[in-house]
């Protein structure tokens, strides 16, 4: 099983400031707290939470763009906290990284050809000119851009089609491991459906493992595997998607689904909305961090903290003293069927974008209709 | 509140950004304006509230209706003294529309003296008033709070809670909950849920995410490229929708009921306002369109209040597909 773990997280603490200053001593922003869990190899592991919950952080950690207080990060067994140098430069290789911003992560004063090229004079010196020309027209059109883009500039490029770009760049080098900040929360719904079929389309084909990072719990849903729900710098629910999304334990998790708008007519359980705000995280209220804002919190909660309940490595784990005795939520309701004529619009309008042959079966007679002033 | 036939464009621009958009809320109704980026719904709005410099836009025709008065647009925007107090708005960042050198209770203060004969006590009692009403704990100390010591959700309340001081009948909230977690935008969703319920505001409230939508709305108007493409009560949208963009935006959208499989999507991106094609402007992306689409459908009305701009609306009587 463990040569199936390409990266392993093992109680990975990150704490900011605390250093002395001249007069006044920074507090302790305890961003990441003790977190531990495996990812698959060729698995979509996602990590979600709220702004302030040590997401961004742990995504940086993971990829060496920080570095712990304690713990450790391992990819494919091997500690990438002390490596350097050439081996640094292989581990960047096999491990690529997606920002959210696609506006800002790209060098406006480069060519695209130029961008996603980049990666390869580092990663594939021995690739000439030419070859790592046409190794770009094929990245370009492995992420649904045309060879001609590589002379164009990044500002010429709509959101979604530089977040393309930024794909292409992650690929470039041949990475066994993909880590992307919010991918798609900066696109626009029609656009981010684009981005996402194209990671899950990737991904499939090249088998890379992909570690998404996000706050909307329906793209969560849609792309990933597994998933690890963080709270103020720790995991608290972890387990398949399917497991946590059907059958949430933690009230956290309870809390956020209940949250979530859904277009299905189900109005918001008020009784459920969380109340107040996520504490500071250089201030964590002791015990269980959430009992501040939990409607279950006893003494218990605010004295001891609850660790992942133990249970078999890729098992349905929760970081709650009373998860097995809560009373569960009715779990999401299903949807109210469509209509049978509305279901076989949408079922055409799929196979029109999806290359159908679309014929009109006769012309629109506009005198049936009455405008409307 | 009533917007009739609203047309603008910037100075310099060949498009019109809105394009002949009417919009209409009644007493205590939430109606939603959804639509991506770049679709003019932000600009609606600010036109309705006279936020637009006439240095740098032209509204060709509009004509605004609010509580029996009425305005012609393309020649006087809406007067000082209505902005603010009758129609106010709220906006989606709430660090940057609030300003960071004066204490929460002088900006609330300040709203309501401009718009009541009051003295400033009774305008400060006004405002911690406001400021409980919203849910904000310790109102009395927070008035004296500046903006950064306040947390995202905290400072939209307050926005909140300046808009209402003047008892508007109109609240316009552009994207109010975007910039916020979700556990925090469903307070404030409920929060602006139960005002309208007590006060009987109309609310427009414009939005991005058909999720909000669904939770907050009665009716729903659907923008693209300047043009209201569909509108009607939220139901009747959402279980029927009948413009193909509708379509589309409800099938883009990653679900947490249907998950796994390739998600449909809408091709392309929105073409910038100076290449807007003639006709229907979603045509471009269109998988239906035809050269009957460069002739502009009209916003009609196929069920009771559900109107829809498209010529071949409804699809599986209109188009077959094989694969």
């Amino acid at each position: 099983m463990s040569d199936q773990v390409i990266l392993q997280a093992i109680d990975v603490v990150k704490h900011f400031g605390g250093g002395d200053g001249w007069l006044t001593r920074a507090p302790v922003v305890q961003a990441v707290d003790g977190l531990s869990f495996d990812v698959m190899r060729g698995e979509t592991f996602a990590i979600v939470g709220e702004s302030g919950c040590g997401k961004s952080t742990l995504a940086r950690l993971l990829m060496r763009l920080l570095s712990q207080t304690s713990g450790d990060v391992l990819f494919e067994g091997r500690q990438i906290s002390s490596v350097e140098g050439e081996e640094l430069r292989k581990l960047r290789r096999d491990m690529q990284f997606i920002f959210q911003d696609p506006f800002s992560s790209l060098n406006p004063r480069m060519t695209v050809g130029k961008l996603v090229g980049e990666p390869l004079e580092v990663h594939a010196p021995e690739l000439s000119a030419r070859e790592r020309r046409s190794k770009v027209a094929t990245l370009l059109r492995q992420v649904g851009l045309r060879q001609e883009h590589a002379d164009r500039y990044p500002h010429e490029f709509s959101g979604g089609q530089r977040q393309r770009v930024g794909i292409a760049r992650a690929l470039a080098s041949g990475p066994k491991l993909i880590i992307g900040d919010e991918p798609v929360s900066a696109l626009d719904v029609s656009v981010q459906a684009q981005v996402i079929n194209l990671l899950g389309d990737i991904s499939r084909e090249l088998g890379l493992t992909l570690v998404i990072i996000a706050h909307d719990l329906g793209v969560i849903r849609h792309m990933s595997d597994r998933v690890a729900v963080m709270y103020l710098g720790r995991i608290v629910e972890i387990g398949s998607t399917e497991d946590v999304f059907t059958d949430p334990k933690h009230p956290y998790t309870q809390a956020l689904l209940a949250a979530i708008p859904s277009m299905d007519g189900k109005r918001t359980d008020h009784s459920a909305t969380v109340k107040g705000e996520m504490p500071s995280p250089s201030d964590p209220p002791s015990g269980c961090r959430f009992h501040t804002r939990c409607p279950y919190a006893q003494d218990r909660c605010r004295s001891e903290t609850p660790h992942l309940s133990p249970g078999a490595r890729r098992s349905h784990q929760v970081a709650c003293h009373f998860s097995e005795t809560l009373e569960r939520p009715a779990s999401l309701v299903a949807p109210k069927p469509r209509s049978e004529t509305v279901e076989a619009r949408f079922a055409l309008y799929r196979a029109a974008t999806e290359g159908g042959t679309v014929k009109h079966l006769k012309n629109p007679n506009q005198h049936q209709q009455t405008e409307r002033t | 509140m009533e917007l009739v036939d609203l047309s603008l464009r910037f100075r310099g621009q060949p498009n019109d950004v809105v394009d002949q958009v009417s919009l209409a809320v009644g007493q205590g109704e939430v109606l939603c304006v959804v639509g991506e980026s770049g679709c003019g719904k932000s600009v609606t709005a600010m036109a309705l509230m006279g936020l637009l410099s006439p240095d740098y836009s032209i509204i060709s025709s509009g004509n605004l209706n609010v509580g029996g008065i009425s305005f012609d647009l393309t020649r006087d925007a809406l007067p000082r003294e209505m902005r603010g107090s009758r129609v106010a708005m709220i906006f989606q960042e709430p660090m940057t529309s609030l300003n960071p050198v004066f204490r929460i209770g002088d900006q609330i203060c300040e709203a309501i003296l401009s718009h009541g004969n009051v003295s400033r006590s009774d305008a400060m009692a006004r405002a911690e008033e406001m400021l409980k009403r919203v849910g904000i704990a310790n109102p009395a100390q927070r008035l004296f709070e500046f903006p950064h010591q306040l947390s995202g959700g905290m400072r939209q309340r307050v926005m909140i809670a300046m808009a209402l001081a003047n008892d508007p009948q109109v609240l316009i909230a552009d994207e109010p909950t975007t910039a916020l977690d979700v556990t925090i935008q469903a307070q404030i969703l409920d929060l602006i849920r139960d005002l309208r319920d007590d006060t009987g505001m109309g609310t427009i409230m414009i939005t991005h995410d058909l999720g909000v939508v669904a939770e907050i709305a009665d009716r729903v108007a659907v923008m693209y490229g300047g043009q209201v493409v569909e509108q009607g009560p939220v139901r009747d949208v959402f279980e029927n929708p009948q413009h193909p963009y509708t379509i589309g935006l409800m099938s883009a959208m990653p679900r947490l009921d249907r998950p796994g499989g390739r998600l449909a999507i809408v091709p392309g991106t929105v073409p910038a306002i100076s290449n807007m094609p003639d006709g229907c402007r979603f045509r471009t992306r269109c998988a239906f369109a035809t050269s009957e689409c460069e002739r502009r459908p009209g916003l009609s009305e196929f069920a009771a209040q559900h109107s829809v701009a498209c010529h071949f609306a409804p699809l599986e009587e209109n188009i077959g597909v094989t694969a």
